[in-house]
């Protein structure tokens, strides 16, 4: 089974109103990310573009339409076109998320949270069980942003991943916003839930910005909305992570009122600065 | 998650229901506005995905109204695929019976045209025939030729001028009163990987329309010709081979042998 294998350098979401940018000058860029239900259309530009792209830059493909964290089975068409996708551009990783997003027949387009207990888990060992034996490759899962909690909760998430890892062999992609996001929501602290994250299985890393907003209650409530620069909160909490398992691929994503190229490049660079910092304290 | 939850959690996102029973937060047991942010990221996600397929249909409406439009068709059409290139490829059907657009009767036409474009944008990739090929066939073996039509190729007729309103309301022209108010046929491909809208005569649509059947060019020609006594083969040649709409040629040599399959 092929492993995730992206340099442990920063990267960027790629955008196609970027492409030209990109290509102008080699880029200070470890890798680019797409997302994969972008590229299953038979050709045509989306197609030229990622080829080109392939053939300088290291490449990770997000899926986010595969509904990990579905009661109901994964939908074979689905990972079949998964399949063909992987095959064509042979990715240093692929990774798709803890949440769900299809229910009967309908794809609701959004990244939708699940209760932690043994049944859950059970379901989500079989999908990503499934998934690496369709793909023949490691796949990575994300922790989620989330809004809610579930009152038939048992597990807490940190555990319910650590036991994804453990039965199925898969790796993590840890995003830190998400952390801050959801910790946040949750009258949590952060930094807690990075103590208890399984960092091990950490293979790449998600940094992007979120919006702020307030609950029934008037208590803080922040949307995972990718539309911002990174926040001071989320590079802190990325520091840490970074002292604790060193440099690790690091993507930048903003799929939001995206800025010009030179904006989200500077982002990758700061990302990329504070993970040099953390490859000299590895050696020093 | 009992199958019942999720489908309880699902159904909510489309109306206005309360939150389903189960979901909580730290600070309340009926954790409402924080379930509306899912019930908003779903809806908002798909306008925008219909509006990013549907940018000169927007800009006539608007956005407000378009937004009001999409969120009509979303919980009438929710989609079916996590893939989202092809959403929407039937709300010009649910645009023409949307009561608050039917004074645009020409926009689900105009919808038309920007689906058959993002079909040629996404389409698979293939040479487009190249002139030396049919310049190199006998003169007095053209009529009997038959087409392959490239997978990006469209062909559409409008009582309206969508052509025209599609450019103005696309940035390929300016905004003017359009007065020669009649239909318009056009002819939508990429021959590499721009895609392109070739204005067509109603002659030009007939010809085009038989090529991309399979007819042979004799028949394309001639069926062209009834009714359109304006109809130029040798101009509608060079528009065929400009626009990329085909790939290859072949003989149709049926009647010379009984036994072609």
């Amino acid at each position: 089974m092929l492993t995730s294998s992206l340099p442990h350098r920063a990267g960027a979401g790629f955008k196609p109103e970027h492409f030209a940018d990109i290509l102008a000058a080699p880029q200070p860029i470890g890798f680019f990310e797409v997302h994969a239900e972008n590229y299953m259309g038979a050709g045509g530009p989306p197609h030229a573009q990622l080829g080109r792209l392939r053939e300088d830059y290291a490449l990770s493909i997000h899926g986010v339409g595969l509904s990990i964290g579905s009661m109901q089975p994964l939908d074979d068409d689905h990972l079949a076109r998964l399949k063909v996708l992987c095959d064509r551009y042979q990715p240093e990783s692929f990774s798709e998320h803890l949440a769900w997003s299809t229910h009967d027949s309908v794809f609701l387009n959004d990244l939708l949270p699940l209760p932690y207990t043994e049944e859950t888990l059970a379901r989500v060992v079989e999908h990503v069980d499934q998934v690496q034996t369709a793909l023949g490759r490691q796949m990575l899962l994300e922790n989620p942003a989330t809004y809610l909690l579930f009152a038939e909760s048992t597990i807490e998430e940190t555990a319910f991943l650590a036991e994804v890892v453990q039965r199925t062999g898969c790796g993590l992609l840890l995003d830190v916003n998400n952390v801050f996001v959801a910790a946040t929501n949750h009258n949590l602290d952060p930094q807690a839930y990075i103590a208890r994250f399984p960092l091990e299985a950490v293979r790449e890393i998600h940094l992007s910005g979120h919006s702020e907003s307030v609950d029934d209650l008037g208590a803080p409530l922040l949307i995972d909305s990718h539309d911002t620069p990174v926040k001071d909160p989320v590079w802190t909490l990325y520091q840490t992570v970074l002292s604790r398992i060193g440099p690790v691929a690091s993507l930048i994503e903003w799929d939001n009122d995206v800025p010009v190229w030179p904006v989200l490049r500077a982002e990758a660079i700061s990302a990329q600065r504070l993970l040099d910092a953390a490859a000299r304290k590895r050696a020093a | 998650m009992s199958a019942s939850l999720q489908s309880a959690f699902a159904a909510g996102l489309f109306g206005t229901t309360s939150a389903p029973a189960g979901l909580v937060a730290w600070n309340t047991p009926t954790p409402e506005r924080r379930y509306g942010v899912y019930r908003n990221n779903v809806t908002a996600s798909l306008t925008n995905a219909l509006a990013s397929r549907f940018p000169a249909a927007e800009n006539i409406v608007g956005p407000d109204f378009f937004r009001a439009m999409a969120r009509a068709f979303i919980e009438a059409h929710p989609p079916s695929s996590p893939v989202l290139l092809a959403y929407g490829d039937n709300l010009p059907d649910f645009v023409a019976t949307f009561a608050p657009a039917q004074e645009l009767a020409y926009l689900p036409d105009v919808m038309r045209l920007e689906i058959a474009r993002g079909r040629a944008y996404h389409a698979a990739d293939a040479p487009p025939l190249a002139p030396a090929t049919l310049a190199a066939i006998d003169p007095a073996r053209l009529g009997a030729l038959v087409f392959t039509p490239h997978p990006a190729l469209s062909i559409l007729s409008s009582p309206y001028p969508v052509v025209t309103i599609w450019a103005m309301n696309a940035g390929e022209r300016p905004i003017a009163q359009i007065d020669a108010w009649q239909g318009e046929h056009a002819l939508v491909a990429r021959p590499h990987l721009t895609v392109e809208v070739t204005p067509l005569s109603p002659g030009s649509t007939v010809f085009f329309h038989r090529l991309a059947a399979g007819a042979r060019l004799a028949i394309a020609a001639e069926n062209a010709m009834s009714g359109h006594a304006d109809f130029n083969l040798s101009e509608n040649l060079v528009v065929l081979l400009r626009s990329g709409a085909f790939t290859a040629i072949n003989r149709d040599n049926a009647d010379e042998d009984p036994n072609h399959a």
